[in-house]
């Protein structure tokens, strides 16, 4: 590297040099950054809000009806499933969860929807961080857990002791709970008791939404499921909750389509733009090429030049990109509190992998170009 | 005439393009230049007079016939000792210049320095050492677009002497200058630039400077159809 160092200076003084097409190029994959990175940061954001509550709940295994994929629309399940659960050797323990909507009259008499988890009476299996309050109080006459999520304020922020109606029957807001919610659906969550739960909200015939299953062990997991299978229902692990719900946003709802061919979008702009710029540049610059060669640059300094240009370009444009992307979801996120989208890890290295792409494929057009050239021609002019 | 030839070129054929498209652009050449010579190349236009400069100068290719630079046969060498024999035996100073409108004329001068891997200050230093002996010193932090016609033309040859070549190869030097100009140019070449541990081979048909020859080779038709000698300049 070191020895090359001059070389790298003059590549990079040629291109920054040349101030319009220097910037066309970060303009160019700055956008195409910014873009494919907000896509994914959206897409990423939402799919993480939809599997909020099974990380939530935190049930090494889910049982539900197979036609579940998303965790809001439960499919209520008949109530011998939970026994059925309990008597499967390799199960630990089973209870049942309860994961509804219903409508809420605020003590101003407006209406607001919420979603409603019933927790298992005797375990309280999948209990929320407490902010306020002891958890011990959802034992309590009328008991409810309000979460402080983004949706709080639609109920009127309300405290410990706050009192409205849930399909008519009186509540109370004994604590307040921490909880990242399924956002998604702009509703407030509360927590109580499964039997309170299904008291309170009217149901069809069933009534348990899901069933969690700890197994005695890892190697019970398997056994656990074919038993559930036999049963007619589906038994996920976590993990494959997560997927199916993941699946279910991403090639059944559009929304991953949608990102996906967006992303894609961007990426061809931001390749065409950069592409072409770049070539360009190696265009006008092609005699001067030429004549480096004729004074006496390898084939191999011509290449590192150029990788050094369009390598360096794309990393600035990289930079540009994240920033701007990360400042807009800053931004977004104080002014709109159900801001989805999230930049993580994962979004942030895909998007370098395009760029490289980008940098990779534009080179190869100006390697191609300038190896191609022969110093005599320009001795010919 | 000098006593040691620097180059010495036996036999040489280029033609382009096959069959009935072939067009033989050098015919059987043979000639050499010596240490301390000034040597014009000279004849009608499509006379063969670049393609020949291109086979010496290690760019292009023969199709018959060698080339020796001091004694070594440049035609048996691979692409990248040819590179590092242009670079480090011969200067160019083309038609165009062909400098890099975007870098300072420092930079440009620097850029045979940095080929040799010469480290960045130590290079720029150099680089202007060498604008100086061109009398162009104080445009080293210019783009060459700034300067004139023969400013550019100076650049050029600091650029093809900073490399310390052996061999200067200058391709019509004068065809974009006007004559007074083109004629001090050759006149500075001549005086300051050329010396007994050197050669200098310029292709022109511009014969307001062919009173700086050392020795005049006509090119016709791809053939060597005589030489003069230029008696007035031998010391
Ligand atoms: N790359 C090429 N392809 C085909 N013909 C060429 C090429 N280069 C030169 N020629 C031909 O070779 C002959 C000599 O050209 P050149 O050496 O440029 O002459 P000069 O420099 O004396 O004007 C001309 O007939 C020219 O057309
Ligand atoms: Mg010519």
């Amino acid at each position: 590297m070191k020895p090359l160092s001059g070389i790298y200076r003059i590549a990079l003084k040629l291109l920054m040099n040349d101030k319009s097409k220097f910037t066309a190029l970060l303009v160019g994959i700055t956008f195409a950054v910014f873009l494919m990175v907000m896509m994914m940061s959206m897409f990423s954001g939402i799919l993480a809000r939809s599997c909020a509550p099974v990380y939530n709940i935190g049930a090494k295994i889910w049982v539900m009806d197979p036609a579940v994929n998303n965790t809001n629309s439960s499919i209520p399940m008949p109530d011998y499933i939970l026994s059925a659960s309990r008597s499967i050797p390799g199960v630990k323990y089973a209870v049942p969860l309860y994961f509804g909507s219903a409508l809420i009259k605020l003590r101003d008499g407006t209406y607001q929807a919420a979603t409603v988890v019933g927790l298992d009476d005797a375990t309280l299996f999948g209990r929320p961080e407490m902010i306020e309050g002891k958890i011990e109080d959802i034992f309590a006459e009328n008991a409810f857990l309000v979460v402080k999520d983004a949706e709080f304020p639609k109920l009127k922020n309300p405290k410990i002791g706050t009192e409205f109606e849930i399909n008519d029957n009186r509540a109370t807001v004994v604590g307040i709970a921490r909880a990242a919610s399924s956002g998604l659906f702009g509703v407030p969550t509360l927590y109580t008791t499964y039997n309170r739960a299904i008291t309170y909200i009217p149901s069809a015939r069933f009534t348990t939404s899901y069933v969690l299953i700890e197994p005695k062990s890892e190697a019970d997991i398997v056994g656990i499921q074919q038993a559930i299978a036999k049963l007619g229902y589906e038994a996920l692990t976590r993990e494959q909750f997560v997927r199916k719900v993941s699946n279910f946003y991403t090639f059944k709802t559009g929304v991953g389509m949608n990102i996906m061919m967006m992303t894609a979008i961007s990426f061809v702009v931001g390749l065409s733009i950069s592409g072409q710029t770049f070539y360009t540049f190696i265009l006008e610059n092609i005699g001067k090429f030429g004549a480096m060669k004729a004074i006496g640059a390898k084939g191999n300094e011509l290449i590192a030049m150029i990788l050094a240009q369009a390598f360096v370009t794309s990393l600035i444009g990289y930079g540009l990109g994240v920033g701007a992307a990360s400042t807009f979801i800053i931004i977004a996120k104080w002014r709109i509190p159900d801001y989805a989208a999230q930049l993580t890890y994962p979004t942030l290295g895909l998007a370098l992998v395009m760029v490289m792409i980008i940098a990779g494929f534009s080179s190869y057009i100006g390697v191609r170009k300038v190896l191609q050239i022969q110093p005599f021609d320009i001795f010919r002019g | 005439m000098g006593e040691a030839a620097i180059i010495k070129a036996s036999n040489l054929v280029k033609w382009f393009g096959e069959g009935e498209a072939r067009t033989v652009a050098v015919k059987q050449v043979s000639f050499e230049a010596s240490y301390g010579e000034m040597l014009y190349i000279v004849g009608p236009s499509g006379s063969g007079k670049t393609t020949l400069l291109s086979i010496i100068s290690g760019i292009l290719r023969p199709n018959e016939g060698s080339v020796t630079v001091e004694n070594q046969d440049i035609w048996r060498m691979n692409d990248d000792e040819l590179a590092d024999l242009r670079l480090n035996k011969i200067g160019f100073v083309f038609q165009d210049y062909h400098l890099f409108p975007r870098l300072t004329t420092v930079e440009n001068v620097a850029i045979p320095l940095i080929l040799k891997k010469m480290e960045w200050n130590g290079a720029m230093k150099l680089a202007r050492e060498y604008l100086d002996i061109v009398g162009l010193k104080d445009r080293a932090e210019l783009q060459p677009v700034k300067l004139s016609g023969g400013e550019q033309q100076r650049v050029a040859i600091a650029r093809a002497i900073a490399g310390k070549p052996d061999i200067l190869i200058f391709d019509e030097p004068t065809a974009s200058l006007d004559g007074d100009t083109g004629r001090k140019i050759v006149e500075f070449v001549k005086s300051n630039i050329l010396n007994e541990k050197r050669a200098i081979i310029i292709v022109t048909h511009d014969s307001r400077i062919y009173e700086y020859a050392d020795r005049i080779m006509k090119m016709e038709d791809g053939r060597i159809v005589g030489y003069e000698t230029n008696h007035f300049n031998e010391k």
